[in-house]
């Protein structure tokens, strides 16, 4: 279910140049176009939507390098 | 990937004095004729070379000298109070080295490499720009091109340092030609195996004998020379963190330099007038504080990167914290050096602002502009402001 709404915040903040359909969960979002600006769009909607605070450990380039990545991380926050 | 020092405290001391007697006697020497006709720090590199110095990061255990970051600092910043542009060869060479050392040692023919870089002394130069992509290193529009175990590649690079006088060149390309733009590996070919077209020269205000023109290279070499690791995780894990830290070091070496013909000739004012102290005496006092500050930020980010090495927790090398301090070590050791040497030639007053004078601080300030531009401020500025909204504490 995370998932899902990932790929919607992901479409609405990530400013891909790739649509987010035709990516896979483990596909790599830099390469699809992800920039460190519409990294921080991204990640204040995604502690919107679901309620939590990204800590510290959480931020790196890797949490936000694909769907999969993204989702597991908000898995473990809500936790 | 931790690279404990094998060099005792002893034999680093004879180490430095041996620095210092070659940047007295040689570097120092060129650095004018280097400066003045923008030419390759020939002489000053080849004595580095008979300290076995182009391979002492490289552990003992592949057969090097086995110095610690912090040690290759130190003689970083050594150079730099001799010649700036000497050292900056040194700097970039040794972060070359240490992608090598850090990432390929798995790799029978970067092995191979390694013995022959400690046998040899060779010097590597790197290709990580290029022209088109808007100084953006994790972006390549060239492409490796493979067949029956060898490759093909075309760089037009806007800025390669001492090209035509390396021994081996880095480039990054994109792993194949179907491959994404940040899908980037790196390549080291040797001399034999790459041409360099220059398509722009290098006749700048400092820096000038790092000879960094632009060229079109075009290389022709054995797949196994491929590195296995891409590059993004090079450039976070080594090649980022390691140059802010060696150039930061190099930087105050050039600063202190600066500082210490302030003294000089604040030490001859008081000497002229020991009743009264100088106002230059004040302003060295202050000027002292930046250098201090200056030089602990670099102690500071080699512990911070120290640390994170021997974690061994490669992820969290891509820590937006840790990339902040690392870019803020960059940015504040290149406004500082402006800062320091300006203040050093308020002190020395007209004497620094003459090119033929032993109180000269010429060289000095068109060297410190240049630490500003060379991966320039304002583009990791951008990158931090994205960082620091998502960055907690």
């Amino acid at each position: 279910m995370n998932i899902e709404k990932v790929r919607e915040i992901l479409s609405t903040h990530g400013r891909l140049t790739t649509p987010v359909d035709s990516l896979q969960d483990d596909s790599d979002l830099y390469q699809a176009g992800l920039t460190s600006l519409a990294t921080v769009g991204l990640m204040l909607a995604l502690e919107d939507e679901f309620d939590v605070e990204f800590p510290d450990s959480a931020l790196s380039r890797k949490t936000f390098g694909s769907i999969e990545s993204i989702a597991e991380t908000v898995e473990e926050l809500l936790e | 990937m931790l690279n404990p020092s094998a060099v005792n405290d002893t034999e680093f001391e004879q180490l430095i004095k041996d620095v210092h007697q070659i940047g007295q006697t040689v570097v120092a020497e060129h650095a004018t004729d280097v400066d003045k006709n923008a030419r390759f720090p020939r002489e000053g590199i080849d004595a580095l070379k008979t300290l076995k110095l182009m391979s002492a990061y490289v552990p003992k255990e592949h057969g090097g000298m086995g110095l610690s970051l912090r040690q290759v600092a130190k003689v970083c910043e050594i150079l730099g109070n001799y010649c700036g542009s000497t050292a900056m060869v040194y700097a970039m060479h040794k972060i070359q080295v240490a992608c090598i050392v850090h990432h390929c040692m798995e790799e029978d023919f970067f092995k191979t490499y390694v013995s022959k870089l400690i046998e040899d002394q060779r010097l590597i130069a790197s290709a990580t720009t290029e022209i088109g992509i808007g100084g953006d290193l994790l972006s390549s529009f060239c492409a490796v091109e493979a067949e029956n175990g060898e490759f093909s590649l075309t760089k037009k690079a806007p800025v390669i340092s001492y090209a035509e006088d390396a021994d081996d060149l880095m480039l990054t390309a994109r792993r194949n030609p179907d491959a994404a733009k940040s899908d980037q590996v790196g390549v080291l070919v040797s001399k034999e195996q790459y041409e360099v077209e220059p398509i722009s020269d290098w006749d700048t205000l400092g820096f000038r004998g790092t000879c960094s023109s632009g060229f079109v290279v075009t290389a022709h070499a054995s797949e196994s020379q491929i590195s296995p690791v891409p590059f993004t995780e090079v450039l976070s894990q080594t090649m980022h963190p390691y140059s802010h830290v060696v150039w930061g070091a190099l930087w105050s070496g050039i600063a202190a330099s600066a500082v210490a013909k302030a003294r000089l000739f604040t030490k001859n004012a008081m000497r002229r007038n020991p009743n009264m102290p100088p106002i230059s005496s004040i302003r060295l006092a202050e000027v002292e504080t930046q250098l201090h500050t200056m030089r602990n930020n670099v102690y500071a980010a080699i512990d911070d990167y120290t640390a994170l090495l021997e974690r061994g927790d490669t992820d969290a090398f891509s820590n937006f914290g840790f990339t902040i301090r690392i870019n803020n070590l960059k940015i504040n050791s290149s406004k500082l050096l402006i800062d320091i040497v300006g203040q050093a030639m308020m002190i020395c007053g007209i004497a620094s602002y003459r090119n033929n004078n032993d109180l000269s601080l010429a060289r000095h300030i068109r060297d410190a502009y240049g630490a500003s531009l060379m991966v320039n401020n304002d583009r990791i500025m951008m990158h931090n402001s994205s960082l620091v909204v998502m960055h907690k504490e």
